[in-house]
């Protein structure tokens, strides 16, 4: 019984080995360097991914071919691109992504969208030792992941990072008696919300502003006028939602219906949407939000056109995480072209010590994240300017108080 | 034990040894290919061994599973690894019995619609819990798991599942299974405890299902509760334990396979339409198999002779 049992193991581990030899054999010649990607097509995270990563990696695709492809010393390589839908499921995404590795046998792997997904994937892409540049998960374990993954990048940074930054300037406006210290603050009950509000909570209390409102809505909240209303009876000076998209919009307009204009208004995910431009028109004009971008640079303006050329409908980027995925995608060239062949170890390297040209500006990595990022944008005059933290490039001076709502 | 038993017996044996030398021989997509089908096969086998014999369709899977995922995410850095599965099984079994008592004197599409609903009661129970308790909505499991450890933890899980669901069919409890499912009130007029019957089957296979969401979260690294509770999971166990057949206890597992591998080829070949065939293979399954492959199975075997006599009476 034993003795069969290993004899069939042993005939199994010949066959399997015969054909993984066979596989080696045919990878061996480089006319094409396959990058593969696994994204939300379907499921709850498809609207992000549509908007942030696909027009991007699509763009870059189209422009590194249209140049004749990737730099591998002399020579030029065309990209050769390799997708699956991870239908927003964290088990389709590690799955996807082991296929990318052991079947498809792609040289480089783009990062799904959002937290979860890319938090999901890390453990693969480290055991595989695939460079992983994740440029749309905000997680307040960076720091820690990126040293348990060391070929894993956080180009989005940590929550309580952004908290601290829209609190650092609430105290500088304050102190400019451009404010006074109420704050009402809403968020929604996921993830982001709560990480935020749990970062922005002490902060406030640590800078001695009132917080006269602070609850949570659950996911997929229909109706936000009751919160809207019971906020503006408070009469605050600050209003904070961190808000996920449909809600972002909802509060919003809500607000302008009821005439809730507090003199900082910031709402969260989405505020830096083309979408948000597109729906309130003029009267985006001073809202404050999550993410920004420094709208006045020449590369800014360049990406922005370009973008607009690439993507179906004309469609703009995002004025946050979508010029960090494209330099994120930036930074993997240049670190693949200055390696000059497709040896992941090498370009992982690079990535942590090199210094990159991107259309956010120049980048270098520390502990394999940023040491910039733009935590605090506002609408003005219809773009969607950085605004804190300050000290950064191109930082704008916020307009505050908020213009008064314009009817429409 | 008759000599045909002793070979199939022998026969799964070998098999089970075979199955657990999978993971040297394969790579990581192969692997996580296995671990897929063998979740599946788990979850469908213990769907069926409720629903078969109750016939209630329970849309509860994923309420367990998450609640087992949940578990190894709140406690899986703190305990050592067995002791985690433990308390998994025993908090699963613990809901199941709670909610089986108040649940199953329910029937039919009340039933469904109570376990559709239980998934998202358990969902917002935690979101609530971590929003305004914790204050932390997203988990990370960091624990010494490999992807063979989850394989072989879910191969054991497949043994006892299957091992249970023999041994309760031969015993006087599945005798009374089946004859409540024939017809409860006949059951009830035999002099068997009909409620504590389903609520014990309920609560072995609910055990099962907390038991694979615990196993299979170390993959997730980052679980929040729309990863955990995650709906598709409980509709695609439905269908494949009716592909199956549910009525027999090796039925759902021959759902879970091909349809798993099915999936597993139309995310690989049509990525953006996959979930759109996914829908017609779904209403093709239900028109087109109504009693499942098993079912199948044994309509072709009692149709030959006839068939064959039919042939001669139109020569």
């Amino acid at each position: 019984m034993v003795s069969a049992v290993k004899r069939l193991a042993a005939g199994l581990l010949a066959v399997a080995g015969a054909a993984s030899v066979g596989w080696d054999g045919a990878a061996e010649a480089q006319t094409s360097v396959k990058i593969g990607y696994a994204i939300s097509r379907t499921g709850p995270a498809a609207g992000g991914a549509a908007v942030t990563t696909i027009p991007n990696y699509e763009l870059w695709v189209k422009e590194v071919n249209a140049a004749g492809g990737l730099k591998l010393g002399d020579k030029r390589v065309l990209i050769e691109v390799v997708q699956y839908d991870d239908r927003s499921s964290a088990e389709e995404a590690a799955k996807a992504l082991e296929r990318l590795i052991t079947q498809d046998k792609v040289d480089f792997i783009l990062p799904p969208w959002g937290t979860g997904l890319n938090l999901a994937v890390g453990p693969i892409l480290n055991k595989a030792g695939y460079p992983h540049i994740a440029s749309t998960a905000v997680t307040d374990r960076a720091p820690e992941l990126a040293k348990r993954w060391p070929n894993s990048f956080w180009l989005l940074g940590t929550s309580a990072d952004a908290a601290k930054t829209l609190v650092e300037l609430l105290t500088k406006l304050r102190t400019e008696g451009k404010i006074g210290d109420t704050v009402a603050m809403a968020s929604i009950a996921d993830g982001f919300g709560i990480d935020l509000s749990g970062a922005a909570r002490p902060a406030l209390t640590a800078a001695k502003f009132k917080l006269a409102y602070d609850k949570t809505y659950p996911v997929g909240t229909q109706d936000l006028s009751p919160i809207i209303n019971e906020v503006k009876a408070l009469n605050p000076d600050v209003f904070i939602a961190f808000s996920y998209p449909p809600d972002t919009i909802a509060i919003t307009e809500q607000s302008r219906i009821s005439g809730f204009n507090p003199k900082i208004f910031y709402t969260g995910v989405g505020t830096a949407f083309p979408l948000f431009k597109q729906k309130f028109g003029a009267n985006a004009e001073g809202v404050m939000g999550i993410g920004g971008w420094n709208g006045d640079s020449p590369a800014i303006k360049d990406y922005l056109a370009r973008h607009k050329a690439s993507a179906a409908n004309g469609a703009e980027p995002d004025r946050w995480a979508s010029a960090v995925t494209y330099a994120g995608l930036q930074m993997l060239q240049q670190a693949i072209e200055r390696v000059g062949k497709v040896d992941r170890a090498a370009v992982i390297k690079d990535l942590q010590s090199g210094t990159f040209e991107t259309v956010i500006g120049k980048v270098k990595l520390e502990n394999n994240m940023p040491t910039k990022y733009w935590w605090v944008g506002q609408w003005q005059d219809g773009e969607f300017y950085g605004v804190g933290p300050s000290g950064n490039e191109g930082e704008r001076a916020p307009v505050v108080p908020k213009p008064a709502w314009k009817a429409q | 034990m008759s000599r045909t038993q002793m070979t199939t017996g022998a026969i799964c044996l070998a098999a089970v040894v075979a199955l657990a030398f999978v993971p040297m021989i394969v790579d990581a997509y192969h692997l996580a290919l296995a671990i897929s089908l063998l979740q599946f096969t788990v979850l469908a086998t213990a769907w069926g061994m409720f629903s078969g014999p109750t016939r209630y369709v329970s849309l509860a899977t994923t309420a367990f599973f998450g609640v087992g995922a949940y578990t190894v995410a709140v406690l899986g850095e703190q305990l050592p690894w067995s002791l985690v599965l433990l308390i998994a099984a025993v908090i699963g079994a613990v809901m199941a019995v709670i909610v089986g008592l108040s649940t199953l004197r329910l029937s039919g599409v009340h039933f469904v619609i109570f376990t559709f609903g239980l998934a998202e009661l358990v969902r917002q129970i935690v979101v609530w819990y971590e929003v305004n308790k914790t204050r932390v909505l997203g988990r990370y499991v960091f624990v010494d798991i490999t992807q063979n450890d989850i394989y072989w933890q879910l191969l054991a899980l497949a043994v006892i599942v299957f091992g249970a669901g023999w041994l309760i069919a031969r015993s006087r409890f599945g005798f009374a299974l089946r004859i409540i499912g024939e017809d409860e009130t006949v059951a009830r007029h035999c002099g068997i405890n009909v409620t504590i019957a389903k609520v014990a089957l309920f609560t072995i296979t609910a055990t099962f299902m907390t038991l694979v969401g615990a196993v299979m979260a170390p993959r997730f690294t980052y679980i929040e509760p729309s990863i955990a509770f995650n709906a598709t999971i409980s509709f695609e166990v439905v269908i494949m334990a009716l592909l199956g057949g549910a009525h027999r206890l090796w039925g759902p597992a021959l759902g879970a396979i091909p349809l798993t591998l099915l999936f597993d080829f139309l995310s690989a070949r049509f990525p953006s339409t996959s979930t759109l065939i996914m829908g017609v293979v779904f209403l093709l399954i239900v028109y087109a198999l109504p009693s499942g492959v098993v079912g199948l199975w044994e309509r072709l075997k009692t149709w030959r002779p006839t068939a064959s006599k039919m042939r001669g009476a139109q020569a």
